[in-house]
């Protein structure tokens, strides 16, 4: 591998000064750019395109949801629409959403480097994200599935008429993509920060996608060839899962779980990583306790893998394994608890600015701990065995998913916007905005808690009467969800053409990303930056810390 | 160049040895004994595999701890999953 953005060697000076955006404007500008920034912006709107496609079925879902009786599609017709609805949010619109998009731009400018360490490869990733993406939608036409996102064994493998083989194949290659994104990242951390930067100086944002990467590399190998034994059992009958053939149908789940535990944490964690900037950025302060929120990364990223057996209390796992795998899980709250605190220690006596992006932030720390605490309830073994495959379970991991992690994507898209696009949007839209997302998801979500404590089961399209008040409530809130989801694609885009220019640093934060014009030159600096003081040095220290100082 | 192909070419040969140890040792009356030996044998592979063909005797110590670290997530997997297959006959209901 001898990529350019690897030998630095070239003096600054011979770097022009032109914005990235205006250097070159042909497609093939585009599509054959090996610019990290421009292949973040080629990211942005492939995810935005799937984020509507899965926005459509959950659509659908929720008006079939009004009426007790299904009277909207066929049982065939939900449960395809489920599927679909899941399987695209999950791998094709969350998983790179903030490190595709917001990662990709930002790192190599927050680490003062030209590029990421592979530019090629960072290309490469996204083609195969496309062709993976493709496949999938290819799928939606010819038929769907009707598995769920989680193409548990045996319906998968035996029962499944839709098109299951496609599907996995879609899921296998689109995890080549996040594997080639993680290796990019790690290499890129390690190898191209800009002189000075060392590791304690390192933004959080940086610190929680060196842990994502490392969830990337060691995680999805491990879905990528469970879902090649579900396509080699369903196409050719390799007995792995069916004990008939002599297979196991709860190994399925174990390794499923372990990637996809893990991958939860590849949702959540560069969000968090995106909250401690947003939150140091606009209570002008220094992050409380650097290095527990940075170790907190690593110890999710890590401590993550151990408790997959959650998903499975309820199957026929042992209940000697259940009981660790119960404990385990609520060692993992302990990291997040520690950033949750340290967040608020920050805004403490902070010179607040509560512009969108704290607004974003705020209600991801708010949802981020009702999902995480509710989760902490799904761990306990007699607690789960009630609200197991419940809505409740639905709301728990959509307040992380959505509340915690769009969110925090929408929080991170209007607080580096003006530095990805070089214009200024309309501050008060995006505040209403903000709060129209925070109302809407709550009213969507939180019956749903209830529905499940009452005994809604998941994955239904009929259900007793008594549950329809709550149903209805909660896809009101869908609408109003929908209305703050657009939103900020109006004033956004008139943004693009009629904002306000945006100066290098809107926000007078600190941080490399900063000190570059907006739009960043085509290299990101003009000058190789040097770096002398840590991150977030801003004149407010915590009280407590300057005591000891 | 020419070392090194007779080199892969043994490995190579070695592989097949143990494919063929593999074959043989499924089919003897070894017992107990059957499965262990099966894993030393497919120990030995990935060691052999580990070492020559993806030249971990050649790699720096950042190669080395990286593929230290798969090793250790596999043995994650491993043992927490034999957490539930070892100890599912442990009681009854
Ligand atoms: C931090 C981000 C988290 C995300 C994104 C997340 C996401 C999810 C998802 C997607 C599911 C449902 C999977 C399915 O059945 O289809 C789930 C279930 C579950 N989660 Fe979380 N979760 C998170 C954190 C936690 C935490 C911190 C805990 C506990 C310590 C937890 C405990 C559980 C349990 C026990 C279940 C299974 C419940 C059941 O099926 O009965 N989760 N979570
Ligand atoms: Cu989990």
């Amino acid at each position: 591998m001898s990529d350019a953005a690897l030998d630095m060697g070239k003096p600054a000076e011979e770097v022009e000064d032109i914005s990235y955006l205006r250097a070159g404007h042909s497609l093939r500008s585009w599509f054959l750019t090996t610019d990290h920034k421009r292949i973040a912006i080629l990211y942005l709107v492939s995810i935005v395109f799937f984020f509507l496609i899965g926005g459509a079925a959950a659509a659908m879902i929720r008006l079939d949801l009004l009426t007790p009786a299904g009277d909207l599609m066929t049982n065939e017709g939900y449960n395809r629409a489920f599927s679909l609805h899941g399987i695209i949010m999950v791998w094709f619109f969350l998983i790179p959403s903030i490190p595709n998009t917001i990662g990709n731009f930002i790192i190599p400018l927050m680490i003062g480097a030209r590029d990421l360490a592979f530019p090629r490869l960072n290309l490469l990733s996204w083609y195969i994200y496309i062709v993976a993406g493709f496949i999938a939608l290819a799928v939606v036409l010819g038929g769907g599935v009707d598995t769920g996102w989680t193409f548990y064994t045996p319906l998968s493998t035996m029962y499944a008429n839709g098109m299951v083989a496609a599907t996995v194949i879609a899921v296998f290659i689109s995890g080549f993509s996040t594997i080639l994104t993680g290796i990019n990242f790690i290499v890129t951390i390690h190898k191209l920060r800009a002189p000075g930067m060392t590791w304690s100086r390192l933004p959080l944002f940086i610190w929680s996608h060196y842990a994502v990467s490392i969830i990337f590399v060691l995680a999805t190998p491990v879905l990528a060839i469970t879902l090649l034994l579900v396509a080699a059992e369903r196409l050719f009958g390799i007995g792995v899962f069916d004990p008939a053939l002599g297979g196991d149908p709860l190994l399925f789940q174990h390794l499923f779980w372990f990637y996809s535990h893990p991958a939860v944490y590849i949702m959540v964690l560069p969000a968090m990583g995106v909250i401690s900037e947003l939150i140091t950025s606009a209570a002008h302060k220094r992050i409380f306790g650097y290095w527990f929120v940075a170790i907190a990364s690593i110890a999710i990223a890590v401590i993550g893998f151990l408790v997959w057996g959650h998903h499975m209390f309820v199957s026929g796992q042992s209940l000697y394994a259940s009981a660790v795998f119960s404990f385990l899980s609520v060692a993992v709250a302990v990291p997040s608890a520690i950033k949750v605190y340290n967040w608020t220690a920050t805004l403490y006596k902070g010179d607040i600015m509560i512009d969108a992006p704290l607004l974003f932030a705020l209600g991801f720390i708010g949802l981020f701990v009702a999902g995480g605490l509710t989760g902490l309830m799904l761990a306990m073994l007699a607690i789960d065995v009630h609200v197991h495959d419940t809505y409740f379970v639905v709301a728990h991991f959509h307040y992380i998913m959505v509340g915690g992690t769009v969110t925090a994507f929408f929080g991170a898209l209007h607080y580096w916007w003006p530095k990805i696009t070089g214009r200024l949007y309309n501050e008060t839209l995006a505040r209403i905005a903000a709060i129209v997302i925070l109302v809407g998801f709550n009213v969507t979500f939180f019956p749903q808690f209830m529905l499940g404590y009452e005994g809604m089961p998941r994955r239904y399209h009929v259900y007793p009467p008594e549950f329809q008040l709550l149903q209805v409530i909660s896809s009101a809130g869908a609408a109003l969800l929908a209305v703050g989801y657009a939103m900020p694609a109006f004033y956004l885009l008139w943004s693009l053409k009629k904002g306000p220019r945006a100066p290098a640093n809107p926000w007078g934060a600190t941080g490399l990303e900063w000190t570059t014009s907006s739009p960043p030159p085509k290299h990101n600096f003009t000058q190789q930056p040097v770096v002398v003081r840590g991150p977030y040095d801003y004149p407010l220290e915590h009280p407590a810390s300057r005591a000891n100082a | 160049m020419k070392g090194l192909l007779i080199q892969l070419g043994l490995v190579w040969v070695a592989l097949l040895i143990l494919l063929a140890a593999t074959v043989i040792a499924a089919h003897l009356p070894l017992g107990a004994a059957k499965p262990w030996i099966s894993y030393a044998i497919a120990f030995a592979k990935a060691a052999l595999i580990l070492w020559v063909f993806m030249e971990m005797r050649k790699e720096g110590a950042i190669a080395r701890l990286a593929m230290m670290a798969a090793m250790v997530w596999l043995i994650m997997m491993m043992t927490l999953s034999a957490s539930d297959y070892l100890t599912r006959g442990w009681l009854s209901g």
